[in-house]
């Protein structure tokens, strides 16, 4: 089946197998390997990316119903050399180990800050729940999303 | 041994031209050979062409504009020592942080080395590089004293200059070395900057390379791509220890573009695309007969572990002697003992689950000496994996490379090849390079597992409180730290390996972690038991000046015990040395009374391992090591029967979360005067038995089995017996 995607910006338009996850298409077909494999069952949010302006994970999407589809991934957030205020975060904050989980967190991250700018730690742990940081780094990330928020990441684009 | 001896001499000295000219100091790891063996030593120099002796440790290169290569054997998982051994290096060289660079984990380009495991990197491979690093600025010295035709000793080296404060006249090191190859031995004698006076080590470096982690531009072995390549899929058995007893794969070899090769019980797939492989993979037909023999499964496994001894210790028993340890007389201690108590505890296979799964790309290339292959993994052990891959496909050591690139973790799950293996074959058998990415069932259900195990203790406590007998038999989780940090002066402690029936390894910590917890929980039972508080207990037993300090900062910082708690809350205390660290770890756990919920509400640990080496590094490694700790004390176990992982998917096989985390304090304690030592694995194993010992001051409950509370605590089923 044939799709129109626009990811980071750019249309795509290709032939997609019916088996084939959007979390394929992006790594294999487009080379945005920034967006990992981790379960391939939506539970460790490796994968996530932004469609519209929600995160989903997408090792559970089927290419084919992307069709359409405006897609954010971790290689869509820098600008002009900038790293996007949420990437700059994880950084200031060293909220990070082997970083696997870390783009899918920071797409997480940007979603939830876009809902809502100014979340509670409490907010945070809930909002990032699917998240799997095997190397336990969760209160670095909590403090990464808290320093972004208070520098309004939340209105920053995407 | 492994034998050395410049197997990739060639090559190196290939890549060593290249480099170009410059300072090339070279770590000659003298105690591994009782006498430098002919030709280990390094001969003059040929223009542009060192030769590297065999027996290296690791190697340094700076080159004319003063950039700094290190070349080490170690490997990045994610625990930080591609800053610290830079910050290291970077501390006795005098030079900025960044222009250090560290080549690792590639078996062409840098030294032998054993693997990155055992919270070595540290205390061994950092020591080593403080002294390439300091012997390397003693040369650039005297090549500067040579050049002005002075005293050395008048000469100082910073921010990558030698400079003579008399005349204030200075040169880079690049300039020092211009247009000539000038190679070094390291001297062991060299004299290494006191921490006192470290202004690069010591300090909270950020993580080199960090943005291009935070922007995914970072390229893990499963996110690489070469032209040409080809994707593969494994047919896995149903069950452990089946063999294939039919194979049909005409259908999958009728797809276009596939190749089925099969070995024996291997059979695999390539494709030009994932689909496609996945096709191809569906479309084979197996037949598999079933292993035969005694089949435990997670319930019984404890029993099964018990009676079924194994000659010798395996996999995952690393880390100490499996010889028994005894001293005076613990029969007649035991006896006399006005307090006795005997208990066991047991803990479960858990999986390592590191987010990338094992992962491997192999590409050979036909060169005139014979073939190469190069296979990129994410291992612990690189030189290893090069041997075990040559091996399976008949090619000769030094035709295999290895490369490691920075991987998206292990904790000890990724000593071996599985992958690279793989990997390898298919792209030996279809002449074209192959990549597989391990899918996470595969990651359950092939990969290895921490050892599950069988502890039974069996204690004395005199009449002033201390602990005067300790009888300690371990089944099979492993005799790391299986001897008490206590003083007890009649003792027996045995580790016993059992046959296992999965396939079990190392893991974070190995079994130090098991050990930890059936000792501290039997010596909170002991304080419990003789009405003593738990830290006063410890501290009275403890002989140990560090160990002593940990416990009182981590009780300190605590508050211990705090004040009058809510009901459903309890605190408890733990604390071990291992590997050179000493820990310390007070927790409070509440439990919902109406579900039986349990949350680890804070935890404080207090750490020391010598002279920290970068700070904020270290916090996050014990801050890591609670978290991932929380899992293995509370809910993690593969279950299992008949050779098939009951639970191989994360909604089955759950691992801590973020509302899993508790308010978390890290003490650190800094030895200036101490040498540096790994903090990797000590942190996680003080953890579990805190929180058993907590969660008996909220419930009442002993729980002796790890995981603890996989469904929380029913506390109806045990009300009033206090034990179970």
């Amino acid at each position: 089946m044939r799709i129109d995607i626009e990811v980071n910006g750019s249309r795509h338009s290709m032939d997609v197998d019916p088996s084939q996850t959007l979390l394929e298409v992006l790594r294999d077909e487009l080379g945005l390997t920034g967006t990992k494999y981790g379960c391939g069952e939506g539970r460790c949010g490796a994968c996530t990316v932004l469609v519209g302006a929600h995160a989903v994970a997408s090792c559970t999407i089927p290419a084919q119903s992307a069709n359409g589809a405006t897609i954010t991934t971790i290689e869509g957030l820098e600008h002009d050399g900038h790293l996007h205020p949420v990437q700059q975060a994880f950084l200031d904050e060293q909220a990070f180990q082997c970083a696997y989980c870390t783009p899918g967190i920071v797409m997480a991250s940007v979603a939830l800050l876009r809902a809502n700018p100014q979340p509670s730690a409490e907010e945070i742990a809930r909002g990032l729940e699917t998240n799997i940081c095997r190397c336990g780094t969760y209160p670095r990330i909590i403090a990464a999303v808290r320093r972004a928020a208070a520098g309004g990441a939340g209105e920053a684009r995407p | 041994m492994i034998a050395r001896g410049g197997t990739e001499g060639a090559s190196r000295r290939e890549f060593l031209k290249m480099l170009g000219g410059g300072l090339l100091v070279v770590l000659v790891t003298r105690d591994l050979l009782a006498e430098p063996a002919p030709g280990t030593r390094l001969t003059a120099a040929a223009p542009g062409a060192p030769q590297i002796p065999g027996d290296v440790g690791a190697w340094l290169h700076i080159d004319a504009n003063g950039a700094v290569t290190v070349f080490t054997g170690k490997v990045e998982f994610g625990q930080g020592i591609r800053t610290s051994l830079a910050q290291e290096i970077a501390e006795e060289l005098r030079v900025p942080l960044s222009s250090v660079r560290l080549v690792m984990g590639d078996t062409m380009l840098t030294p032998f080395d054993m693997g990155t495991f055992g919270s070595r990197s540290t205390p061994q491979m950092g020591t080593q590089l403080r002294k390439v690093g300091a012997t390397a600025r003693e040369r650039l010295v005297d090549l500067a004293a040579e050049h002005w035709h002075v005293d050395p000793g008048g000469l100082t080296a910073a921010a990558g200059r030698v400079t003579d404060p008399r005349t204030h006249r200075s040169l880079r090191y690049g300039e020092l070395t211009a247009g000539r190859t000038i190679t070094a031995t390291v001297n062991d004698a060299v004299a290494l900057t006191p921490k006192a006076h470290w202004t690069v080590a010591g300090t909270s470096a950020p993580h080199v390379g960090g943005r291009d982690l935070v922007t995914g531009r970072h390229q893990y072995t499963s996110d690489m791509r070469v032209p040409d390549m080809l994707y593969a899929k494994i047919l896995r058995a149903p069950s452990i220890g089946a063999t294939l007893a039919s194979l049909d794969a005409s259908a999958a070899q009728a797809i276009p573009g596939v190749v089925v090769t099969r070995d024996g019980d291997f059979v695999g797939v390539t494709a030009p695309s994932v689909p496609t492989a996945a096709k191809a993979l569906g479309a084979l037909r197996a037949t598999w007969a079933p292993a035969s023999g005694p089949e435990p499964s997670s319930r019984d496994i404890a029993d099964y572990l018990r009676r079924t001894p194994a000659p010798d210790a395996g996999p995952g028993h690393e880390g100490g002697s499996a010889e028994p340890f005894e001293r005076g007389d613990v029969t007649a201690a035991l006896a006399a003992a006005p307090h006795r108590l005997t208990q066991s505890y047991t803990v479960a296979y858990i999986a390592h689950v590191p987010l990338e799964p094992r992962a491997a790309l192999a590409q050979i290339t036909h060169e005139a000496g014979g073939d190469r292959l190069t296979v990129w993994t994410g291992t612990q052990r690189p030189f290893a994996v090069r041997d075990q891959v040559a091996q399976a496909l008949g090619m000769p050591n030094d035709r295999v490379r290895v490369i490691v690139p920075d991987t998206g973790s292990g904790y000890g799950g990724k000593h071996t090849g599985e992958a690279a293996v793989e990997a390898a074959r298919l792209a030996q058998k279809v002449g074209r390079p192959v990549k597989l990415v391990w899918t996470r069932e595969e990651e359950f259900r092939w990969a290895y597992f921490r050892p599950a195990g069988v502890i039974d203790v069996d204690a004395g406590v005199d009449a002033n409180g201390i602990i005067s007998a300790w009888t300690f038999d371990n089944y099979n989780s492993g005799p790391a730290a299986i001897r008490p940090p206590y003083p007890i002066a009649n003792q027996r402690v045995i580790f016993h390996p059992s046959v296992s029936p999965l396939r079990q390894g190392s893991y974070r910590a190995l079994a130090a972690t098991a050990n930890h917890f059936a000792r501290e929980s039997h010596v909170s039972e002991l304080a419990h038991m003789v009405q003593m508080d738990p830290v006063a207990f410890r501290l009275k037993n403890i002989d140990d000046p560090r160990l002593h300090d940990v416990v009182q900062k981590a009780a300190d910082t605590f508050g211990w015990p705090g004040p009058n708690r809510q009901p459903g809350h309890g605190v408890g205390v733990a604390c071990g040395f291992e590997k050179g660290g000493y820990v310390a770890t007070c927790a409070e756990v509440s439990v919902d009374h109406g579900s039986g919920d349990v949350h680890i509400v804070r935890a404080v640990t207090a750490f020391d391992c010598g002279a920290i080496v970068n700070p904020d590094g270290l916090r996050n490694q014990i801050s890591g090591a609670l978290v991932q700790g929380i899992g293995g004390a509370l809910f993690e176990a593969i279950e299992f029967d008949h050779g098939v992982i009951g639970n191989p998917h994360l909604a089955d096989y759950r691992v801590p979360r973020f509302s899993d985390v508790p308010a978390i304090d890290v003490v650190l304690v800094d030895r200036p005067d101490e040498p540096s030592m790994g903090a990797g694995e000590a942190p996680i194993m003080a953890l579990a038995p805190a929180v058993a010992a907590a969660l008996f001051e909220a419930t009442g409950v002993r729980l002796r089995a790890l995981p603890m509370a996989p469904s929380g605590i029913k506390l109806a089923a045990a009300s009033g017996s206090g034990a179970r």
